[in-house]
């Protein structure tokens, strides 16, 4: 499979794509995020921190201080655990379903399956995100009152958000393996 | 079409034998359940089968051949061969692994004998029935103990169950046949997740044995609680409508319906009612251990008598304080001029009846101490009473607050609606109540005159009675947030599904929302084998699916009715009970 390019995010930030071919049925698709840049946690802590001694000054009041550190580790531990995704994993095994997965940096990971009966099809959809026009991957799922209609829309590689070189890479090797389980 | 054939860990290692299992119906899919070992006689594999479909209401057939050889077996595969002609079968499966490999290599053979799809590397003309085999190693105990959310509780709906679904029910059904093990003496030996090792526990099996006349025992005395309650003397009006304000007596009430669940002699059928028993049992012996704690921390170091100490001194400093708040009113409160004699009336009148309530307080005060203790009794029938009784000593200890509340709320009331009818005869309108609008009407001199005299009296008398009511519905907002507090912590503790995320914390594989897939490494050119894992619900979903139904406090108005409510005088009660169940 030809590379093309680095791939990027939408923000310009580069991110990895790793393909892997199981069986002509079954692949996995991994989108990696960049990593926490250690400049920005230093900016971050020193500016909380800076405040802190700053109240200090003001008031002489040595709870300010422990309440920082603790306001510090607490913040980071909870980004850490709840919004820093590392790693966005789509598997998908034709005629099964598709499994979504999504790994945080404390190790955590969590994971969502959806059976192909329940899957209508995989589109590429535009989106307006602020101010400007972003491309997206995502499942369309079935309606059960209405054959031809759609109930709901999963959202694809939303930490990530991949630009759209690295999307149509997914939808191709996705349709492949869809237009064989109809 | 790719075929999914569901293994169970537990036979990776069996020895060779038939496959006993499920065709799951509409898709090309098999679910393995056990395995039965050599040497076996066809007859009563077949006799076998036929018991356990009746037993299980599944169709159990027999899928295909397992074959591992091991030494000294190696004319197990022409054997294998043969047997697909004994059972009646549509496909064929023909499985064997190599030991040392942890690969399966997999034949379909199907009933006109022609192979449907090889798995060797030979050229063949369908080139893409190849690798068409995946196998799902899933755990056979979990998957059996597990319930997939959302709960669907209809039998009939079958073909709108999806492939998983299906596949969960029909390890669950399948209880009957993982009875009977390869170490059990019997005609049949068989291999499934019990080979592991078998699991009981003396304990469960005595409680279990011993729920049964305990249920007997306490629904005869909710029945004999029942024949006391329906006496003609509780059904008499006061008593009725006090017990329907006392919020000891809806708890009592709605505690016995509780009980009326779970002590029923009924078994649970379904998964929902089950889990509401455990559930509403759970919560019941938690809040008996919390009220028993509360108890012993309330009885020792004389509590009781220092609590009944501080009780007195307490009323009185508030009707203490209700003074002087009167006595700031009668003068000229936040600088505003008050009407004098209006004043002086009202603010007489309810000085008066703090009188009464202090003398009140002061008769019973040798009392408090004895009723005190009596009534911290009953918080060993568990805290949510305790919080009950608490909230209505409260009501009735400030029931000269609820009291004044009334009398202003009324006052002030019959003001606004005189001033509005008397305004509109100022300007010549009146009400027509037929139409349920306003009309023009001519008035005569006389009536004009009283009406305009009469609309600038109540006008300027409008302060007065507003401050007053003002005050007034201000204290009786705070007891009643008091209230509110306590009757949403009895309302969280009646409805947590304390069992539900015990579950969900200790054996979360039992509540399941889903699952997940996991490739395993395989070696290339054999089909794709995946191991399936219980993916468990998320906390906030157990909560809202499990929660006990209850009378929950809510607020009957929003809040601009609540203002609107309060503006023009109307008697306001904000926590509103609801009187039937709703789920």
């Amino acid at each position: 499979m030809a590379e093309e390019g680095p791939f990027t995010d939408i923000s310009g930030k580069p991110i990895s794509l790793e393909c892997q071919n199981y069986t002509p049925f079954c692949r996995e698709f991994t989108v990696s995020s960049p990593k926490v840049s250690l400049l920005k946690v230093m900016g971050y802590t020193c500016s909380v921190w800076l405040l802190a001694y700053a109240v200090f000054f003001l008031t002489e009041n040595t709870t300010v201080l422990s309440s920082a550190i603790m306001v510090t580790l607490v913040g980071m531990i909870l980004h850490i655990h709840f919004v820093k995704v590392d790693q966005e994993t789509l598997l998908i095994i034709g005629s099964l379903g598709i499994q979504l997965s999504s790994l945080y940096a404390s190790g955590r990971e969590s994971t969502t399956f959806i059976e192909m009966s329940k899957i209508k099809d995989i589109v590429i959809n535009e989106a307006i995100y602020m101010q400007s026009i972003i491309y997206y991957l995502c499942i369309l799922i079935k309606d059960p009152s209405e054959p031809d209609g759609v109930a709901s829309v999963v959202p694809l590689f939303q930490s990530s958000k991949p630009r759209l070189n690295c999307l149509v890479r997914v939808y191709k090797s996705c349709q492949e393996i869809i237009a064989q389980s109809r | 079409m790719v075929l999914k054939i569901f293994f169970p860990k537990c036979c990776n290692t069996a020895d060779s034998g038939l496959l006993v299992g499920r065709w799951i119906p509409g898709q090309d899919s098999a679910v393995v359940l056990a395995v039965i070992h050599y040497p076996f006689i066809p007859g009563q594999v077949k006799k076998y089968l036929t018991q356990m479909r009746s037993q299980t209401k599944v169709d159990l057939t027999v899928l295909g051949s397992w074959s591992m050889p091991k030494d000294g077996q190696e004319g197990m595969d022409s054997f294998l061969k043969d047997l697909s002609t004994i059972f009646p079968h549509s496909r064929w499966l023909q499985l064997s692994r190599e030991s040392g490999k942890r690969a399966f290599t997999c034949r379909v053979v199907q009933e006109n004998g022609k192979p449907a799809a090889k798995k060797d590397g030979d050229d063949n003309d369908d080139d893409d029935d190849k690798d068409k085999i995946i196998f799902v190693h899933y755990d056979q105990r979990k998957v059996m103990l597990s319930q997939l959310h959302p709960v669907q509780e209809q039998k009939g709906s079958e073909e709108e169950s999806t492939e998983l679904r299906t596949m969960f029910q029909t390890v669950a059904q399948s209880e009957p046949l993982f009875f009977h093990d390869m170490y059990d003496e019997g005609a049949l030996k068989l291999t499934h997740w019990q080979s592991e090792g078998r699991e009981a526990s003396i304990i469960v099996e005595l409680v279990k044995q011993a729920s049964v006349p305990v249920c007997i025992v306490l629904t005869w005395l909710l029945s004999v609680w029942h024949w006391l309650c329906s006496f003609r003397i509780f059904h008499v009006w006061p008593v009725q409508f006090i017990s329907s304000k006392l919020s000891t007596c809806v708890q009592t009430g709605y505690r016995t319906d509780h009980f009326q669940t779970v002590f029923s002699t009924r078994k649970a059928t379904t998964h929902m009612e089950f889990m509401r028993k455990a559930n509403i049992f759970v919560s019941f012996l938690v809040d008996i251990a919390l009220g028993l704690l509360l108890i012993s921390w309330l009885y020792r170091e004389n509590r009781i008598s220092q609590l009944a100490n501080t009780l007195v001194p307490a009323a009185d400093h508030v009707a203490k304080e209700l003074q002087e708040l009167l006595e700031w009113l009668m003068g000229a409160p936040a600088g505003l001029k008050m009407n004098r004699a209006l004043d002086q009336v009202l603010g007489r009148f309810f000085l008066y009846h703090i009188h009464l309530w202090i003398s009140y307080i002061r008769l019973m005060s040798p009392f408090i101490e004895m009723i005190l203790w009596y009534v911290g009794l009953t918080a060993c029938l568990g805290l949510t009473f305790a919080l009950s009784v608490l909230s209505d000593i409260v009501a009735l200890l400030t029931f000269h607050i609820y009291c004044f509340y009334v009398y202003g709320a009324r006052l002030y009331y019959l003001k606004i609606y005189g001033l509005s009818s008397l305004w509109r005869l100022f300007r010549g309108k009146k009400w027509n109540v037929l139409r349920q609008r306003v009309d023009s009407c001519s008035y005569d001199l006389d009536q004009l005159f009283i009406g305009t005299l009469l609309f600038t009296i109540l006008l300027f008398l409008l302060p007065t009675t507003a401050l007053y009511y003002l005050v007034f519905t201000l204290l009786r907002l705070v007891v009643v947030m008091f209230q509110g507090l306590i009757h949403l912590s009895v309302d969280f503790i009646n409805s947590f599904p304390l069992f539900a995320m015990g579950l969900r914390l200790c054996r979360p594989y039992r509540v399941a929302e889903g699952v997940k897939f996991q490739v395993l490494s395989e070696e290339p050119g054999t089909p794709l084998h995946l191991r399936m894992e219980i993916n468990p619900l998320k906390f906030s979903s157990v909560l809202q699916c499990y929660r006990t139904p209850t009378y929950s406090c809510y607020p009957k108005d929003s809040w601009v009715a609540l203002c609107k409510k309060l503006f023009i005088g109307e008697l306001v009660y904000p926590w509103r009970q609801k009187s039937t169940k709703t789920d």
